[in-house]
């Protein structure tokens, strides 16, 4: 039994990828599956939690590429989503860049406590990035470009 | 990955193999309201050979919750592991659903 989500295309796709990564997919979100499970295959090689391999990592990064294909790209196949990841014995970063005009991550989370938000399909990815990962911010100097920081336990 | 139905007596019984995210969410929306068609109305889908789950198929299973309720049927959730629970938490959808 792994400790991690079965990604079976993921080593066949992306098997030789290393930290620190910097790959870049189409906007496509079937490529979404296959990079998640390979940097997660990397963070528990690398000795990154269980439970963050298992929930953090695959949770909010698939997030962060579903959001930049289908908002910032609008699933444009001939704009890319570029993914870099690198993990040292501090912490997890993850960035995720699209060809997009940016947005305001603050104005755009939407939390749960609000009752007519429990039963909206969408409006959930924000938030469980910002819920699942330590820090999540938007690259100052590239608007288009939004972090993903995970310190290790 | 996928998903497959099958019926125990009156409840059909959808098994979520692998990850419920975005890429694969419309096809799990479509087999149950394919079996709502069909009639069906009681379901129970088992998460045991789940992975993770994104936002987008937290939000169909809400979406499926609707539309099983307004047929007067019930949808019913088994078998999450801890980190799915914390999934529910999270987003308070461990209040809308009957996780079993």
């Amino acid at each position: 039994m792994t400790d991690f989500p079965a990604f079976p295309l993921a080593d066949s796709w992306f098997g030789d990828l290393r930290f620190p990564m910097d790959v870049r997919i189409p906007s496509d979100v079937r490529f979404i599956e296959p990079i998640v499970g390979a940097v997660v295959r990397r963070c528990a090689e690398h000795a990154l939690s269980p439970r963050a391999c298992r929930l953090n990592v695959p949770v909010a990064l698939t997030e962060a590429i579903s959001n930049a294909i289908l908002r910032g790209n609008h699933e444009d196949y001939t704009k890319g989503v570029r993914i870099r990841a690198t993990l040292d014995d501090r912490a997890l970063v993850l960035e995720v860049e699209d060809e997009g005009t940016g947005f305001d991550l603050e104005a755009c989370v939407t939390g749960p406590d609000r009752a007519d938000n429990l039963e909206r399909e969408d409006g959930r990815g924000l938030f469980l990035m910002c819920s699942l990962m330590d820090r999540v911010e938007i690259v100052p100097a590239d608007c288009s470009v939004v972090r993903l920081t995970l310190h290790r336990a | 990955m996928g998903f497959s139905v099958k019926k125990d007596g009156d409840t059909c019984v959808v098994q979520v193999e692998g990850q419920l995210i975005v890429g694969n969410r419309q096809e799990l929306k479509q087999r149950v309201l394919d079996e709502i068609e069909r009639g069906e109305r009681r379901f129970l889908v088992d998460f045991r050979q789940t992975g993770y789950i994104d936002s987008s198929g937290l939000g169909v299973l809400v979406s499926l919750s609707k539309r099983i309720r307004e047929v007067n049927g019930e949808l019913r959730l088994s078998n999450l592991n801890e980190e799915l629970r914390t999934l529910f938490e999270l987003t308070k959808l461990d209040t809308l659903f009957q996780i079993a």
